[in-house]
This record gives structure tokens, sequence and C-alpha cells, in this order.
């Protein structure tokens, strides 16, 4: 008896997991229902009238908009610059965010989905400094959208809700109009970054964004 | 292991051998069980398992994942697999499955050292679980290099 036991623990071992593998999968086959419909919150609403992500009071003396897509490496940077320049200039700052996802970039509008979601559980800058961290990562594979429920839920978003608003067309839509209202504004690239205004050319690097609004304090402390 | 040829029964000397052998077969049975609940869950799109760590999240959605449509994880679970049977049988005074162990060994313990620079140099993150199995790797190798010279 003693000469098969070892192979009868073996069998035994492997029945086991065997049995507990696929009670665990039908288990989680079963979870998987159909989330219930989530009620979205309000919008950001800014003074300007227009639904928008904006950082920083509205009566700043300096307002910096760009125009963004989560999937543009070079946004990434300008977004980390920016992040920099509103620690260092404070109140004195204004941040708004548009989206601006392009067509040549195929993870683009479910990463503004992934940011809008967020938006209306009130988490719309900390899901946008998630996917510019990690977008390295999301970026290069085909379904991303297992990474942004994963933020949601590092962010404790309530996942029913951010899921059901990641496939809604009416935030696709909004997606969709803030992209062409750039477009009105001769947005043709990502980033593209107006202070007061003003399109900045050139560099997205803190230096250049900083002289950017030292013209415009200095501006407005002339007028 | 039908092959293998039973050693003659061991020597009082050897009982610490069998005591690390047994110790092998349960720490292999940790790395199975972590390993098993990875596929599982790889195969079922549960992404729960990560918490609230986005750190797990990109590791287990990465392109590393997965190679084509087999989940990594799974390979840990065929290796754990043939690293427990090959402590039972070794414990059992079954020689060569020492050999076999040893080779299982090693082949993890390279595999385990790609997958954790895969994360800290690529993906820019760690998964726990992984890290978990990467520990039990490393203890099984630690254990197979202790015990090698007897």
């Amino acid at each position: 008896m003693k000469r098969y036991l070892p192979f009868l623990i073996i069998i035994a071992v492997a029945l086991v997991a065997a049995g507990a593998a696929t009670l665990l999968y039908r288990a989680k086959m079963k979870e998987q229902v159909a989330p219930a419909n989530a009620a979205a919150d309000v919008s950001a609403e800014d003074q300007e009238g227009v639904s928008l992500h904006a950082q920083g009071p509205a009566n700043a003396p300096v307002k910096l908009e760009i125009y963004g897509d989560f999937q543009c490496p070079a946004c990434a940077t300008a977004s980390a610059s920016i992040s920099e320049l509103q620690k260092d200039y404070g109140p004195r700052l204004r941040v708004i965010f548009h989206e601006f996802p392009l067509a040549m970039h195929a993870h683009a509008v479910e990463a503004a989905m992934a940011a809008e979601s967020a938006g209306l559980q009130g988490h719309f800058w900390e899901m946008h400094d998630l996917l510019y961290k990690y977008q390295s990562v999301w970026s290069k594979v085909s379904q991303p959208q297992r990474f942004f429920t994963a933020y949601a839920r590092t962010l404790g978003l309530d996942l029913e809700g951010f899921d059901e608003a990641s496939k809604s067309l009416e935030l696709k839509a909004k997606i969709k109009a803030e992209g062409d209202a750039g477009v009105g504004r001769g947005v043709r690239n990502t980033p593209t970054i107006f202070i007061d205004g003003k399109e900045v050319r050139g560099a997205f690097d803190k230096a250049a964004l900083k002289s950017a609004i030292d013209e415009a304090l200095t501006k407005k402390k002339k007028h | 292991m039908a092959v293998a040829r039973k050693s003659a029964k061991p020597p009082q000397a050897a009982r610490g051998r069998v005591i690390a052998n047994i110790l092998l077969a349960l720490i292999a049975l940790c790395g199975l069980a972590d390993a098993l609940y990875l596929t599982v869950m790889h195969l079922t799109g549960d992404d729960a398992v990560c918490g609230s760590s986005a750190g797990c999240s990109i590791v287990l959605g990465s392109v590393y994942a997965s190679v084509g449509p087999i989940p990594t994880a799974s390979f840990g679970v065929l290796a754990y697999f043939v690293v427990f049977s090959a402590a039972i049988c070794a414990a059992f005074g079954y020689r060569r499955a020492w050999s076999v162990l040893v080779v299982a060994v090693a082949g993890m313990f390279l595999v385990t050292l790609g997958l954790i620079a895969l994360q800290a140099f690529v993906l820019h993150a760690f998964c726990p679980f992984c890290l978990f199995s990467a520990a039990l790797t490393f203890l099984l190798a630690g254990i197979v290099v202790a015990v090698w010279p007897a």
C-alpha cells in the first residue's frame, strides 16, 4: 500500500484542485450578472455655462485650458508639467481640461469615457491623473476597460455606476461635443493649450508654460 | 514517475530530507492554490481579485498575463503541481523524483526572476499574488539548495 501512497496523494490533490477550480469558476460566472442601472449624478457645471472640468478658483487671474487626449504621450507630459505649475501658482491659476480624443488613438475615447464616468462621481481629476500615470500600460492592451475599472476601484467609486456610465451614449456625445467645440476654436491636435484664451505654441514643458503664465500674469497686473 | 526506482528505506540521518520534502510539498500546495485562483480569475475575467490595488490590475490585465489564450498563471499551476508531486514521491524515497523537483524548481526560479523584472521594469507595478508566488518559489529554491548536498 505504501508503494502507491504517494500517487494516491498526488491524485487526491489533483482531484481536489480541479474540483475547487471548477466550483470557483462556476461561482464567479454566476456572479457576473448585468449591472443594475446606476443613477448618474450631476455633471460638473462651470460658471462659463459649459460642462467642463476645472481646478482652481473661477476668479483666478490666469486661466489655462488644455485640450487633451488620454492616450497622447505629449499630453501626459504636459499634464505633469501643469500639475507642478498648479502647486507653484496655487489660487492664481485655474486649469480647465477639455476632452479631445484623437481618432488615431484606439483607446482614447474609452479613456475619456472612463474619466467622464469618474467625473460623474466627482473624481474626474483623480481618474485623469491615473490615466496619464499609467498611460504606457493601458494604452498597449487590447481591452483597457479592465484597467479603468481597477482605477475606479482604487478611487473608491461605485463600480456599477462607473461601468454603466462608461457605456453611456450620452457621455460619448458629450465628449464628441467637447471635441467639436475644440475644433471650432481651431484645435487640431493634442495637447493644445490656451492661456487666457491665447494658444500656447511650441514646447509644453514646465519652463515654457511657466513663461506663458508669467506673461499672462504680468499683463493682468498692467491692466 | 512510473520509471522512477524506489530507494532503500531512508535512514535516520535522512529524516531531515524527508521533512524537507514534505515542507517542499506544502509550499508547492500553497503556490498551487495561488496560481489556480489567479487562473480561474483570469478565465472568468474577474478583476475583483485585485481589490483596491491598481498595480495588481495592471499586472494581471497586461499582455503578459497570458500567453495567447492561455493564462500565464496556469503555467504556475502546472509547475507547482509537478513540484508537489515530485516532493511527495521524493519523500517516499523515489530518487529520480528529486531530480525532477530540482529541474522544476530551477526553471521556476528563472521564470520568476523574469516575471519580477517585467513587473519592475516594464509594467512598473506589482501584483501581490505574483509576489507571493515569487516568495514561495524562492523559498522552494532555498530549501532545495539547502538540502542539495545531502
